[in-house]
This record gives structure tokens, sequence and C-alpha cells, in this order.
């Protein structure tokens, strides 16, 4: 900004009229607008708008009937009653606080090890390391509906493969309340960990090779260096990789959807699959947007923290 | 340098903005030509597309207009029809799903089918109330289905076992014949509307009740489903399983027996080798009715505004739901006639769906009661046979689901 106001004042000293300062600003000031519209426009218009109409939404009575007549009446808190006074509501948080937190430590866990182990030069590095990309590439849905042919409980490849070595080979995965949470946490940290171990990986190899050598002169050992060098190094990509992927995991749907549907007995219904029910299912657009709301509070909370912890770390 | 260059950028640029924001927010009205009708149905299947293309075909070179077809997956069909409604670009002739139309028309977005000039004349009484919603006849059906019980022949008859009639010989037989991988029996316990659609039968038939979850013969009812999980005559991956996961099993040779509709006997006949055959679904004591769920879709007119259109609409239906038109349906898709005339026909044609057509007389509408609320005790039962079948007592699951039920609207 101190150049172009330089820049500024020869060129009117040039001309007959004085100087308007204040008209200088002005135009400056609509540049800057200028510059800064598109943005806007697009945040508001696509950010802004969907937010403050699922808020809107939220305290309104959105029936089917509101597609044909446009009206959707407001009516005060009933929505919100209504989903907290669903015992499904209180069950679904609890799942979708569990399937976060374990999926996020299962991702993150095998993804860092195996992007440690990727960084050593060994045959056929190159080849292994795409490979391990696969599951990543694989849409969403068609890895929970071969997951559901896998852990069948009684035609299931994995429980044959239990089977014949001994290890029992009945595990109810899907199909008992208590082991079904785990089981989509499991299937998810499946399809996590590519994302956590490319990104970290490319974390490692920001990683001064020289820090390493000082560590090793010093005699320190490979878990020593890995605590003071390789972690706090990466540190700014560890948040990187957990922020995003709270956010995707958080909001989960089409894995549970095409794994479990929420069951049985609604043991897998997460926030996702609550505000699914209730909009394409019951059609009750009122109560989907209250579920919805409160997911957005979740991510909006986390986005904060995050926020203030790089504020900290700037310092 | 800036101010020099300020008005000629800052201008441009809020200009494209607005007319990005402007292209964004207008929506575009659409254009009806005059001469093509669209119908929008769940017929993403390869073979249902190309009978329905084929029915069209004749039907709208009979009416004399080009008629499309647009299919999208049943799951997504309501809420397709919704978008469109609001958009005021809605199809001419809408398929729904029975268990649906209710909603539909409840938010006023069916024309009575009546009041175009289509009667329900040779139409049985159990399906004009299957397309009706509060006495309103909205919906004509083509076909109708119903769940039946599938068993492999073979199987039966080297164990020497009649075909089960009641639920006590269903149990003992179901129970001889599980051994290795076989199960005695499939069906699906899913948490979705198949599995709903399945229980519904054995609930009907105890004389159980859908308005109230929580009476005796609900419960006796899931207390049988949980004696042949119990027995190890059914898969404990029964609530896993949608019904297309249990034909897969009858088909592998899983299963002896199994709980599912006509819709998959064209997969069935794929199998070279296999043997099956259909009866009514067994009843709790000999003598009772077997009352089985009344499923398939219904053709409806949409509220689009356009009176003249939507006599054509009505012409159109008239001419996809005419005798002629239902009996090829019925013989491609291997579901029973809606119409009195065309179902003698039919039986004719196909006397080893005898105990399909028999089904289906006396089968039922799961929304004639519950109308529009349908979907919340839908949602509260599932919920409670899932919850008894991995565990809980039937009684106090009920009990739940039905104040679940009444609690959610």
């Amino acid at each position: 900004m101190s150049t172009t106001t330089a820049a500024a004042a020869p060129l009117t000293k040039k001309t007959a009229k004085p100087p308007n300062p204040a008209r200088v600003r002005r135009r400056r000031r609509l540049a800057q607008w200028g510059f800064i519209a598109p943005a806007v426009v697009f945040m508001a218009l696509f950010f802004g708008y969907p937010l403050v109409r699922n808020i809107v939404m939220s305290f309104q009575d959105y029936s089917p009937s509101t597609f044909f007549t446009g009206e959707s009446p407001f009516n005060g808190t009933d929505n919100w009653s209504k989903v907290f006074n669903d015992e499904l509501f209180g069950k679904a948080l609890w799942h979708t606080i569990l399937f976060t937190i374990g999926s996020l430590i299962g991702q993150f866990c095998i993804g860092l090890g195996l992007a440690v182990f990727f960084t050593r030069r060994f045959p056929l590095n190159g080849v292994l390391r795409s490979l391990i990309l696969l599951p990543w590439l694989v849409p969403m849905v068609v890895s929970g509906v071969v997951w559901r042919r896998i852990l069948d409980q009684d035609t299931g490849v994995l429980n044959s493969f239990l089977g014949t070595l001994g290890l029992g080979g009945d595990t109810p995965w899907l199909t008992s309340t208590n082991m079904a949470l785990i089981s989509v946490i499991l299937v998810n940290v499946w399809i996590g960990i590519p994302f956590n171990m490319v990104i970290l990986y490319g974390g490692l190899q920001e990683v001064p090779k020289e820090l390493y050598e000082a560590a090793s002169l010093d005699g320190a050992s490979a878990w020593r260096s890995f605590r003071s060098i390789t972690l706090p190094m990466l540190r700014p990509v560890i948040t990187v990789v957990l922020v995003l992927g709270f956010m995707s995991t958080v909001k989960i749907l089409d894995l549970i959807l095409a794994l479990t549907d929420g069951g049985p007995a609604d043991s897998t219904q997460t926030l996702g699959t609550l505000t699914y029910q209730n909009s394409f299912v019951q059609l009750d657009f009122g109560a989907g947007a209250v579920v919805g709301n409160i997911l957005i509070l979740i991510s909006a909370v986390f986005a904060v923290f995050y926020l203030r912890a790089n504020r900290n770390e700037g310092k | 340098m800036s101010n020099r260059f300020t008005p000629r950028v800052a201008v441009p640029l809020t200009v494209v903005s607005a007319l990005i924001g402007g292209a964004v927010l207008s929506g575009c009205g659409q254009q009806r030509d005059p001469d093509v009708y669209t119908v929008l149905n769940s017929s993403t299947d390869e073979s249902y597309h190309r009978w329905d293309a084929q029915t069209l075909a004749r039907c709208g070179k009979r009416l004399g207009v080009t008629i499309e077809q647009q299919s999208v997956p049943a799951a997504q069909v309501m809420t397709k029809a919704l978008r469109m409604a609001s958009s005021k670009s809605l199809p001419d002739v809408l398929q729904l799903d029975a268990s649906e139309m209710p909603t539909f028309a409840e938010a006023g977005g069916l024309i009575p089918l009546k009041d175009l000039g289509l009667t329900t004349k040779d139409i049985p009484e159990g399906i004009v109330d299957f397309g009706s919603y509060e006495g309103t006849y909205y919906g004509a059906a083509r076909t109708v289905n119903t769940l039946a019980l599938f068993y492999n022949k073979d199987t039966l008859d080297k164990a020497g076992l009649k075909v089960p009639t009641t639920w006590a010989e269903m149990r003992a037989a179901a129970k001889k014949l599980t051994h290795g991988r076989q199960y005695g029996l499939a069906l699906s316990a899913g948490g979705a509307e198949d599995g709903v659609f399945q229980f519904t039968p054995f609930m009907w038939s105890n004389g159980g009740d859908e308005t109230k979850l929580d009476s005796p013969e609900v419960a006796g009812a899931l207390d049988y489903w949980k004696s042949l999980l119990k027995d190890g005559s059914l898969s404990k991956s029964t609530v896993n399983w949608t019904q297309a996961d249990v034909n897969d099993q009858f088909m592998a040779g899983n299963a002896a027996m199994m709980i599912n509709g006509p819709w998959q006997v064209e997969t069935l006949n794929s199998k070279k080798g296999l043997d099956w055959g259909i009866a009514e679904i067994p009843v709790p004591e000999p003598g009772d009715d077997s009352v089985g769920p009344l499923g398939g879709g219904v053709l409806t007119v949409p509220n689009t505004g356009d009176e003249e259109r939507e006599k054509m609409s009505a012409k159109i239906i008239g001419c996809m739901s005419g005798e002629q038109e239902q009996i090829t349906y019925a013989l491609n898709s291997w579901m029973v006639p809606a119409n009195e005339k065309a179902a003698a026909e039919w039986r004719t044609k196909v006397p080893e769906l005898d105990a399909l057509a028999d089904q289906v007389a006396t089968a039922r509408s799961r929304t004639a009661k519950l109308g529009a609320r349908w979907s919340s005790v839908s949602l509260a039962l599932q919920s409670a046979f899932q919850s008894a079948l991995t565990g809980e007592s039937s009684e106090a699951a009920l009990t739940r689901a039905q104040k679940r039920a009444t609690s959610g609207n």
C-alpha cells in the first residue's frame, strides 16, 4: 500500500488541478472493494446463503407441502425440542464422538507409522506407496458395499479367514449392537490411512536431514530423535491432517449408509445419518436442519480451537 | 498507479460479480413442449426401463404424443419430485411407491384421478385403497406385488418335508433344514423399509396392527422371529440383510426357504438347476388368513396447474394401466395385474404363481390406516425389531417404539 501512495503523489502534482486527497482515498477504497467483491459475492452466495437458510429453516415447519405452496410458517423451537427429546439424538451424538475419535486415532497412528516407514530407501518403495493409495481412490460407497460383504458373519471373507487360522471365525462384525460401531470405525480407518500417510510423508520430506545427523552424533536413540525432531518439525502438518480428518469424519454419512444403514437397532446412527433420516426419510426438513446446524456448530467450535492453536504457534 | 486504474478495474469487477450473482439467482423457467410428455419413474434397472419404454411408445402412438421416460433410483423419486415441484418443473406422470403416495397427496401435490375421468371399474377394493389417500383415488396401479414363501423343492423333497403352512410347521421345517452352511429360512430384518415390509405379514396374520405397536399380537409376531433366530434357523446376519441379499443367499443355496417378492423371480430364473416353488406365507394357527403387504408403484398425475396437460396425463395413465398393458407388464416383471379381469387371464398364463395371486387377494396396504404417518411408524418399528433380534425383549422394544411413533408427529 505504501508504494502506491508514493507513486500517486507525483502523478497528481503534474495535473493542473489541485490534489484532492479525499477523492484519491475514495478511489483507492473503491479499487480495493472491486478486488474483494468477487470473493465476497462468492462466499455470500455459496457459503453464507445456505448457512443462513439452514439456520432459518430449523425454526420453520418445513414439510413436503412447502414445496408446493412455498409456505413454511415459523414454529418457534418446535423442531429443536423435537430433536432434543428424541432419545436417538443423544445416542447419535455419542456415536459420532466415538466414531470421530476412534477414526482419527487409528488413521493418524497407522498413517504416521507408514509415512516414517516409507522415508527409508528400499526396493519397490514407490510401487508399494502408490498401492497403499488405493483405498482412497475407491468411492466411499463402493468401499462400503465391498466391506459389508467381507464382514458378513456367515459368508464373509474375513470370518472364513479367521476361521482357517483357528481364531473363531464367527465374529458378528456388523450384526451385533456392540460390535457394529467398532467395525464401522475400522473400515473408516482403512479408508483414511492413505490420506494421513501421504500428507505426513510429504511433511517428513521437509525435515532437514542434518538434524538427524546431528542427533546421531549426539548419540540419540531412534525413538528419541523421532520424539525430539520428527514430531516437533511435523507439528504444522499434523495439525492440518487432524483438522481435515476431523471435518471429513464428523459428518460421515455415505459409508455408514452403505455398511449398516445406521443399524442394527440404531447402534451406528451418527449425526450425519440422523439428519439424513429426518430430512429424506421422514421428510421433516426442519428437524433435519436442526441436526445439520449442530454439526456445523461442532465444526465451528473445532475451527476456533484450531485457529487459536495456530495463533499461539505464530508468537 | 493504482488510482489511474481504479475506475477501469473496479467497475468491470463489480459488474462481473453482479452478473454472476444474477445468473445464479435467476431461476430458469421451463417451457413445456405441447406434444412431449414426461414420465418420472424408478425403472433404473435395464429391463424395467426397456419394458416401460415399449409401453410408452405404444401409448404415445395411440394418443398421438411423444412420451419421454426419466428414471431415478427408487429411494430418490420422492425427493426429486419435491425439488421439481418447487422449481415448477414437475413431470406429467409420476410413478410413486404406494407407501410414499400419501405424503405427496397430503402436500397437495396430486390431482384426484376421478376428476380427470379415470374410473376404478374392475379394480378390486383392496387395490383401489392401495392407490387412495383419505378416500380419494390418486394412484392407478398397473401391477401389484406382495411377499410369499419361496422354497427350494429339491431340498424339501430330500428332507421329506411338506411345504409349511403354519408358524409351528415352518419353525420345525426350518430347524430340520438347517445344517452345515445351509439355514432353514432367510428373511430380511434390515434397518430400512425392506425389513418392515417383511415384518408386516407376520404382524398382520397374527392380528397385530401398525396403529398399536405395543399390543401382544405384534409382540407375538416378533417373538416368533426371535424363536427362529434362537433355533439357529435364521442367520444372525438377518438384521443386516436387504431383500436382495436374502435372494442371493437363497440362490447360493445358503437358505432352503425364504420370504421374498416376485420381483426376484427374474434373477432366480437366471440360475439353472434351481428348482423353486412358491407358497403363501405360513399363518399362526391353521385356518388363519395369511395377510401380506401390498407393494408396488402407482401412477399419479402431479399438480402442475395446467389442466389440459393433466387431462392428457390421465389418458396416458389410462393407457398404461389398460388391461392388455397390465398383462404384458405383469408377465415381464412377474407381478400380479391390478385389474380383476387381467389378473384372471394372467393366472391361466402363469399357473406356477397361483399362490402369489391368492396372497395378493388378501393383502393389505401399509398406508391405508396411517397415511402420511407411516414413515414415522416404520422407522420406530425397524429400530424395535432390530433391538429385539439383538437381545432386548420384544415387549420393551415395542413399547418404546409405540412411544416414539406417537411422539414423532
